[in-house]
């Protein structure tokens, strides 16, 4: 075996009373990809926040090729030669992609050579077939999140480094980039660079990693080659305890009655929600489906093939062209997202940060915002009322937390879309849309939520589940819209409900289809 | 030595940690104005015979009453995420206009003050509007807005003060009048009044609750079922009526009118509201905190008079204070990152 190209030994962090790392160690060969696993607050972050420098560790040592280094910033770890392709897109909006890229090359007192940091930009772009979307001139506001995302790994890349910490890179990518993500890893193995790795997503980490390290409360459970240890070995060595039932059991078994859904056709349960013809020119077209009371509807398709714009445009928060929308069969029209909220229908943004939270905010204020009236008389609001109505949903939804009056960004990306989650609840919802539910949280926070839309759904609510990751949609969902290029392409249900016609759908035309048949190749 | 001084530290780190948690951000500002005030309090009572006199803290009073009333429309608009330039602007063109009202066209001085508090809602509406219609930036809206409302003080005053000695006594009691034999002046009750009133209701309010939902994260708020436009349009309008109010206290207190009246109140009520916890990012601030921002400048003021120390130099410790204040805030709150 190589001698390690990174090794960490015993790294320890506090932050205040927390214990975030606890004696940690890592040893990364050249040329492999390790990852590392754990739920949330699991300390994966902040472990690759300590070896990229942007966390200085209280105790433990650090080698690169052997020799012990200490980081002291970012910049440090990228002189180093630690690339840190970060969770969250941290680019400067305004200016373009190749100055982006550039950043960290950008420096001292010359000029900048712009033709040929563009030049450059362009070949890396190339490399990495941004799909020639991507102008090195664009400014990046401009961008997409996947596109952004494609950015930050590109800059990452542009850096000559030994290695490479990647911390949930695909989490804001589609299929197609994702699949370039993981040839460009295998480039950068061959050249014998290091990589580790973080993901929600087991899947990738069986199809990329070749070493996997556990960790769970700041501590290391273990550390193993991939291909020895089994999918549900590993995801019970990071919970600590069995799961054996991370999908709920569907509504045919238990709501509808075998029989009668298995046949198709239209299902005896009553519609809650009637979408025809709704059409928002540049974005969708014609979507036409219903939700039925019971079920879970699933939306699957491509990241920007509409799904996110026509529940948005569902719920009043952007303006439809034309189409109608019946809730419980009386027609809505709602000229604001209040007037939906008000007809009881919600929807929890994909953006948690951005634009669900209020991150300075207490947890009992952003649960209670959406209808003050209810911890309100004459129009003050009443403190206890408030937090009463907080530590009801968080004991409910078990929301691991010291107090309601605590900000929500004290709480890990689980409990923070709990606490979302809550306040669309709060409400007495009749209908909710959930968009990427389960985005960037753990397996456990992931498995809860699962079980809560079912049990939902039993309770007559009508949900809705926008998901880019395959697996939850075909675990949760009863039946499957799939949209392409801003058009519901099919409506799955049954047993046709498995990734193989989900893809098919969801990444070809309907010429392409009819062409390709049934054999097309994903 | 040192160690201990450090180990005596630690527990009150250790709080100081636990009350940002609890989002006690606030009260922790508040808390230390307090603590700043009452020293520098000691400190003058032993330093000047004139300092504990009612006299003086009357005076002190004064000098902030009127000026206050802008101190609380600012930090409301602090809250929402914006900021209000304009309000010296209002305050002056106000006074500008009430006044020519009454003085050149015999105009019923209690009906002149109720179109100037119309004024100053019309203004605030037309800063909305460009904010939340045009999309400009409140900063660069409000600047625009307050170099038209001097303009057209100016205009209007022909750059004169207005002399207004012939108002009814009624109208200056509201400036310049005592309650009774108590000796304490009417304004000082009256700005006590607004202040407790408006700080419960920022506390308590739903309408006030969503300027806080709309500064800490306007997208949120979006997505909470928010109308973020009417919340900000009502904050610009709310803010022209109290920066109006102001202006007319000022000319019942003065018994003048001028265009160059306000010329220091933006930034000293921008400073107040800082230092008393508003974030220029929106989100935080109480009412409160800030009048005690406020205050605190008009003692500092009160003391460097005592002292005998220049007019000049009083700008250089005021800007002192707002930059020690805040930056201690900023590294506490580095610290519990």
């Amino acid at each position: 075996m190589a001698n390690p190209i990174l090794e960490v030994r015993g790294i320890r962090k506090r932050f205040f009373a927390t214990q975030a790392l606890d004696g940690v160690s890592i040893c990364v060969e050249p040329g492999t990809v390790h990852a590392v696993v754990g739920e949330n607050g699991a300390g994966k972050s902040t472990l690759m926040n300590v070896i990229g420098g942007v966390y200085q560790t209280d105790e433990g040592e650090i080698y690169l090729e052997g020799e012990k280094v200490s980081v002291r910033s970012p910049n440090d770890a990228l002189q180093l030669g630690i690339g840190f392709v970060h969770q969250e897109i941290a680019l400067c909006q305004h200016i373009s992609v190749a100055e982006n890229i550039f950043m960290p090359a950008i420096r001292g007192a010359g000029l900048v050579d712009f033709k040929g940091i563009f030049a450059k930009t362009a070949k890396l772009l190339a490399d990495f077939e941004a799909h020639s979307r991507i102008d090195p001139h664009q400014k990046v506001r401009d961008l997409s999140i996947s596109q952004q995302q494609v950015i930050e790994i590109v800059k990452a890349l542009s850096v000559n480094c030994k290695v490479i910490i990647f911390d949930e890179p695909t989490a804001a990518l589609t299929e197609s980039e994702t699949e370039v993500l993981f040839r460009i890893i295998g480039t950068l193995k061959k050249k014998g660079i290091g990589i580790l790795y973080i993901s929600h997503r087991l899947a990738e980490i069986y199809r990329v990693a070749d070493m996997v390290t556990i960790l769970r409360d700041g501590r290391l459970i273990e550390t193993r080659a991939v291909a020895d240890i089994t999918q549900v070995e590993l995801v019970n060595r990071m919970v600590g305890r069995d799961l054996k039932d991370i999908y709920p059991a569907k509504a045919v078994a238990s709501a509808m009655g075998c029989g009668a859904a298995a046949t198709a056709g239209p299902a005896t349960a009553e519609p809650i929600l009637e979408v025809s013809g709704l059409t928002r020119k540049g974005e969708f077209e014609d979507v036409s489906f219903s939700l039925r009371r019971g079920e879970i509807l699933g939306f699957a398709g491509l990241v920007g093939s509409g799904r996110t714009e026509v529940a948005r445009a569902i719920c009043g928060l952007s303006r439809k062209d034309s189409g109608r929308v019946s809730l419980l069969g009386e027609e809505i029209e709602p000229r604001e997202y209040r007037d939906a909220i008000a007809k009881g229908l919600v929807y929890l943004t994909e953006n948690r940060a951005l634009e669900g939270l209020f991150l300075d905010l207490s947890i009992a204020k952003n649960i209670s915002v959406m209808d003050l009236s209810r911890v309100a008389s004459v129009g003050l609001i009443q403190a206890k009322a408030e937090s009463g109505l907080a530590e009801k949903y968080s004991s409910e939804m078990q929301i691991k937390l010291a107090s309601v009056g605590q900000k929500a960004n004290s709480l890990s990306g689980g409990n923070q879309q709990k606490v979302l989650i809550s306040k669309l609840l709060s409400v007495a919802p009749k209908v909710v849309i959930m968009d990427e539910p389960t985005r960037g949280i753990d397996i456990g926070s992931k498995a809860q939520i699962y079980h809560l839309l079912r049990k939902l759904a039993s309770e007559g609510i009508g949900v809705i589940m926008i998901s880019s990751e395959l697996p939850e949609v075909i675990g949760v969902c009863d039946r499957v819209a799939v949209m392409y290029e801003g058009r519901i392409c099919g409506i799955l249900e049954g047993a046709d409900v498995n990734e193989r016609s989900i893809i098919q759908m969801a990444c070809l035309s309907s010429e392409e289809r009819e062409t390709e048949g049934t054999g097309a190749a994903v | 030595m040192n160690a201990s001084t450090i180990k005596g530290a630690a527990p009150a780190d250790a709080k100081r940690g636990r009350a940002g948690r609890l989002g006690g951000k606030g009260g922790f500002r508040e808390g230390t104005t307090i603590l700043v005030i009452l020293g520098l309090g000691l400190i003058m009572t032993f330093l000047s015979p004139y300092f504990l006199t009612v006299e003086n803290f009357r005076t002190m009073f004064m000098s902030f009453a009127i000026n206050g009333m802008v101190v609380i429309a600012m930090t409301l608009a602090l809250i929402s995420g914006g900021i209000d330039l304009s309000v010296g602007a209002v305050m002056a063109l106000v006074g500008i206009v009430v006044g020519t009202l009454f003085l050149n066209l015999h105009m019923n001085i209690w009906l002149a003050a109720a179109i100037g508090i119309g004024l100053g809602l019309l203004i605030g509406a037309i800063n909305g509007l460009f904010i939340t219609r045009i999309g400009l930036s409140p900063f660069i809206t409000t600047l625009g807005m307050m170099q038209v409302g001097y303009g057209v003080a100016s205009v209007v005053s022909q750059g004169m003060p207005l002399p207004l000695q012939s108002l009814p006594d009624a109208f200056k009691f509201i400036g310049r009048g005592m309650i009774g034999s108590t000796g304490m002046p009417f304004v000082i009750l009256l700005f006590l009044v607004v202040v407790f009133v408006f700080d419960f209701l920022s506390r308590r309010a739903t309408i006030i609750r969503k300027i806080y939902y709309v500064g800490s994260n306007e997208k949120s708020a979006r997505f909470s079922g928010i109308n973020v436009n009417k919340v900000r349009m009502g904050v610009y309008m709310l803010v022209g009526a109290l920066a109006a109010f102001a202006g007319i206290l000022s000319i019942a207190r003065f018994n003048s009118a001028t265009n160059t009246l306000a010329t220091t109140v933006n930034m000293d009520a921008i400073s107040a509201a800082v230092i008393g916890g508003a974030s220029l990012n929106g989100g935080e601030g109480t009412i409160f905190g800030s009048v005690l921002g406020i205050a605190l400048l008009a003692l500092i003021q009160t003391s460097l008079n005592l002292m005998d120390v220049g007019p000049y130099w009083q700008s250089l410790v005021t800007g002192l204070v707002l930059l020690v204040a805040v930056s201690l805030d900023f590294l506490s709150h580095r610290k519990t990152r």
